[in-house]
């Protein structure tokens, strides 16, 4: 799962244009909303299309994002457990 | 309403790799594409907004030009009209490319947030916490007349005491803005020939 933690790193900082963000300063369990790492509301619906496109998960329940998208960590998690490519 | 004379308080313009303040050179840059050439002046003058980051060609533009005129001249309850040909159709043209496949179909929200001009605005709003009057207009030139009887009639019912206006256009790296702030005192009576030497029409 290291290395999923490592992509998903790397993946976030250039979708979301994070780009005063170190991929290196980031800590998986950092919030990814709030305090941690500070993403807003579009870039939730941009994760949303993330695992979709990379990953072949498709999130229904909205209220799902909430728990998956806590850290890179739960994040990695979710990919693992529930990824179709 | 009476015929009290506007000013304009500061202006400021970003066209061919140069940013110019109250007509002084104060960036120029040998870098041809917008976006680095924008980046390059976010680091310049050590602007500190990660959103910036985010925000397509013409928010880049509205808000680098914007930033330099209201940091001299801050007041919560600047009112903004703003104005451009092309309005958001470089980043219409981005988002239609995500969504023409239906086998690759993956529209991003990052893009489709600024598929509308005024946006520019909203980003403007934020980054200076203004609750404001508003308003974008598309049109083939600058309509100077009407954005001046617009902030006039902000600045005399006693809506506002100053009002950004400008012209942001951004279509395919082709880029101009030019945005002044105008108010009753100022150094630069608000007058038409001035706006129209500074802006390039198509």
């Amino acid at each position: 799962m290291e290395n999923l933690i490592e992509e998903l790193k790397h993946k976030i900082v250039e979708v979301l244009n994070l780009e005063d963000i170190n991929v290196e300063d980031i800590d998986a369990k950092d919030p990814l909303f709030g305090d941690g790492l500070g993403l807003d509301s579009i870039d939730a619906l941009e994760l949303i299309v993330l695992l979709d496109k990379d990953y072949g998960i498709k999130i229904s329940d909205p209220k799902q994002g909430k728990t998956i998208f806590q850290s890179i960590e739960t994040m990695a998690q979710y990919v693992t457990d529930n990824r179709t490519k | 309403m009476d015929k009290e004379k506007l000013y304009i308080k500061s202006f400021c313009q970003i066209s061919n790799q140069e940013v110019c303040l109250n007509d002084e050179l104060i960036f120029r840059s040998i870098e041809s594409d917008f976006n680095v050439f924008a980046k390059e002046i976010y680091q310049k003058f050590e602007i500190q907004y990660p959103k910036f980051h985010k925000m397509d060609a013409l928010c880049k533009l509205a808000f680098l030009s914007s930033e330099f005129v209201l940091n001299q001249n801050y007041n919560s309850e600047t009112a903004i009209i703003l104005a451009n040909h092309s309005s958001s159709l470089d980043t219409d043209v981005k988002h239609q490319k995500t969504i023409k496949n239906q086998e690759n179909y993956y529209p991003s929200p990052a893009v489709f947030v600024y598929t509308l001009p005024n946006i520019t605005i909203g980003e403007i709003s934020i980054r200076h916490q203004l609750k404001s009057e508003s308003a974008f207009f598309v049109d083939e030139d600058y309509p100077i007349e009407l954005i001046h009887q617009q902030a006039e009639y902000l600045i005399k019912s006693g809506k506002t005491t100053q009002v950004l206006c400008g012209w942001t256009e951004y279509f395919q790296n082709n880029y101009q803005a030019f945005v002044y702030l105008v108010g009753k005192e100022g150094n630069v009576p608000l007058e038409s020939k001035f706006i129209k030497e500074r802006i390039i029409n198509k």
